[in-house]
């Protein structure tokens, strides 16, 4: 259903197509970060993709690009779907990695950015308040990458048994 | 002969407590469902002198932590007990609240034990009805018996309780009470 949309962007931004695939009316197309602003805001204006039906990540751990930040776009005019990846690249103990904010295109990004960011620590240039919106403030580190330890714990208060 | 005067004046005082539990429900998922089961007419623990739930701490003595404490829940969940009417009394009703469950991550709390003392574990995903009852009966027992944490306290067999906050606090958010 969506395969024309699909072919549609590929026509309108070739450079910045890293690599398609369709299966069973499920497209996607992978796209290199910097050109995510102008890709989503011409596939929202011409392509009537108004509803961000979904952002989140994916952590590749060991592969290079390690991230993928990806986005679950749906006209609600014509009822196709497309989804968008982006990979994020990310040095072992180096800063954050950072895609742009799609806040200006999607408003419904705002608390979806702040929850990757929050599990996965990329972090969104141009968001306005990028906060933890799960974890507590306390909480060090990002719980969904795949490198943080299955069994540490954070706690906030604990009782102290040895008290008793 | 005064001792024995007391130790009846005691035991009349828990008999009074354990016919007239005010449970106060800390309802944080499923197992919510078999608490309103438990506390609906078909099984009604009304019969057991605990059928007034307070959704204030001030007025409860009971706490039931129903369902799984997250870490981010959990200084909520001890202002909670601080601020109920002594003497106070907890059951973990579910496994959740009782180990953490099948939870074994970053964020869920392995057992409210470690958070308040627990008199009455309940076992069960969620427990049946008949298991809560049978809960509330042990804790009945127990509280006749003297035994709960906090009667065990107040005779100096344990201590008053002490809490560390591993992590500091950060401005802005709830101070803990202890």
């Amino acid at each position: 259903m969506s395969k024309a949309d699909l072919d549609k962007l590929v026509a309108q931004f070739p450079s910045a197509i890293v690599s398609t695939h369709s299966n069973c009316g499920d497209d996607t197309a992978v796209i290199r970060s910097e050109t995510l602003l102008s890709v989503m805001r011409w596939l929202k204006g011409s392509l009537g993709f108004d509803f961000l039906v979904d952002l989140t990540a994916v952590d590749f751990l060991g592969r290079d690009p390690r991230f993928e930040v990806v986005y679950h776009l749906r006209s609600m005019q014509s009822g196709s779907r497309l989804r968008i990846k982006v990979p994020v690249a990310c040095s072992e103990d180096g800063p954050n990695p950072a895609v742009d904010s799609v806040i200006s295109i999607w408003p419904a990004a705002n608390w979806q950015e702040r929850e990757v960011w929050d599990m996965f620590g990329i972090k969104f240039t141009g968001h306005p308040d990028l906060r933890r919106v799960l974890m507590y403030e306390e909480f060090v580190g990002h719980p969904l990458r795949k490198d943080y330890p299955k069994e540490k714990r954070q706690p906030l208060i604990r009782r102290d048994y040895s008290m008793e | 002969m005064a001792e024995n005067y007391t130790s009846t004046l005691e035991s009349a005082l828990n008999w009074a407590r354990k016919y007239s539990l005010f449970s106060y429900p800390f309802v944080t998922a499923c197992c919510g469902m078999e608490y309103m089961a438990t506390a609906a007419s078909k099984y009604d623990i009304a019969r057991f002198g605990a059928e007034f739930p307070r959704f204030s701490p001030r007025q409860a003595d009971l706490l039931f932590v129903v369902g799984t404490i997250t870490e981010k829940q959990a200084p909520a969940l001890h202002r909670i007990w601080v601020q109920m009417a002594e003497p106070k009394y907890v059951v973990a009703f579910g496994v959740c609240a009782s180990t953490g469950g099948f939870y074994q991550n970053y964020n869920t709390v392995p057992g409210c034990d470690q958070i308040v003392p627990v008199d009455v574990y309940i076992p069960g995903c969620p427990p049946r009805p008949e298991q809560v009852l049978d809960g509330l009966i042990l804790l009945q027992k127990k509280i006749q018996e003297g035994t709960t944490w906090v009667q065990r306290r107040d005779r100096g067999e344990k201590h008053g309780g002490e809490w560390v906050t591993p992590r500091p606090r950060q401005p802005g958010h709830l101070p803990i009470i202890s």
